[in-house]
């Protein structure tokens, strides 16, 4: 195991903990103006449902160029998202995500990621 | 790593880059990137958190996750308050403690799994983000939002990288959905209203109508 790697670590820290810290850590931000409060109670949203969406439709080729991805994982997190919304139990919707993945790549109707 | 700097996607794309022999310059840079969508996270949370003592916020911080800003954003809601301990066990014993454990797992154990994607790992995360984003929906709006920043997120990050499109998801969204008209009597109040504000139900943020100034 690499000790420089912990030299790496901490200047990944340092670029990372001003992103987190800027907001809570910054005098009055509660009394922006209001459009600008509501602005920040979608944030949430938008940004998650970004992640999950871009996880699973952008995949990086050999080059490292971003391309379109179409697969399995589309319809275990559709399904994910339903069970979720309908049973408002996330850990069941992940069981299924899960579960689709497993049986689609054990059955082979869809490949390994890579 | 886990520990320093407890950002997984930051730290599996590290793994990539430092592999493929990019310098360490590039890897610290491309890792602000990848973790600028903390800046809206901290944003969100600020007004929620406000009295909490400087140094315990500091603290909070380093903690602050997309796991952990969905748990607590969603539990503050719930609760109509603060509350501080939820923050702390939803950052630290749901998320930053069983992430160093598997962390260690994975460095002793995980030579054994000939191929993790095989048990459908790498589905979690996208799978739990959605799930996520669905616990702080409460109305049209929100459904906008997270549409918005999904769409422009992939045909951004298509363009550019990832990293890029997923904050600008993230800033677009919450704006296209805030022009959405509203349906419910809350989202009918105008924007900053009392009314508005107890459907986020964040006290003290907004001023009543009766008492505005």
């Amino acid at each position: 195991m690499s000790t420089e790697l912990v030299l790496l670590a901490v200047l990944m820290f340092g670029a990372t903990y001003p992103s987190r810290a800027l907001g809570l850590l910054t005098p009055g931000l509660e009394r922006l103006p209001r459009v600008a409060l509501d602005y920040l109670q979608l944030v949430g949203p938008a940004v998650l449902a970004a992640l999950a969406a871009v996880n699973v439709m952008v995949a990086l080729d050999d080059a490292g160029s971003p391309r379109f991805h179409v697969g399995i994982e589309w319809l275990a997190v559709a399904a994910c998202l339903a069970m979720t919304a309908w049973r408002r139990n996330l850990l069941l919707g992940l069981a299924v995500a899960v579960g689709i993945v497993i049986v689609a790549r054990a059955t082979g109707l869809a490949a390994l990621p890579g | 790593m886990s520990t320093i700097v407890f950002a997984g996607a930051a730290q599996f794309a590290a793994v990539g880059y430092v592999a493929s022999g990019i310098a360490w310059p590039g890897v610290v840079l491309l890792t602000a990137l990848l973790n600028a969508r903390h800046l809206l996270y901290s944003a969100a949370l600020a007004p929620w958190l406000r009295d909490v003592p400087f140094v315990r916020r500091a603290v909070m911080a380093h903690l602050l996750t997309d796991e952990a800003f969905a748990l607590s954003i969603g539990h503050f809601r719930r609760l109509g308050r603060t509350d501080e301990r939820g923050y702390w066990l939803g950052a630290v014993a749901s998320t930053f403690i069983p992430w160093n454990l598997a962390t260690l797992a994975g460095v002793l154990l995980g030579g054994e799994i000939p191929d993790p994607a095989r048990f459908g790992i790498d589905i979690i995360f996208p799978a739990a983000m959605i799930g996520l984003a669905v616990g702080l929906i409460t109305g049209r709006r929100e459904v906008v939002a997270a549409i918005t920043g999904a769409g422009v997120g992939v045909v951004v990050a298509l363009v550019s990288s990832p990293a890029i499109g997923i904050v600008t998801g993230g800033l677009v969204g919450p704006a296209i959905g805030l022009l959405v008209p509203a349906t419910i009597a809350e989202e009918r109040a105008p924007l900053g209203t009392a009314a508005s504000a107890e459907r986020y139900a964040m006290p003290g943020t907004h001023v009543r109508e009766d008492e505005a100034p």
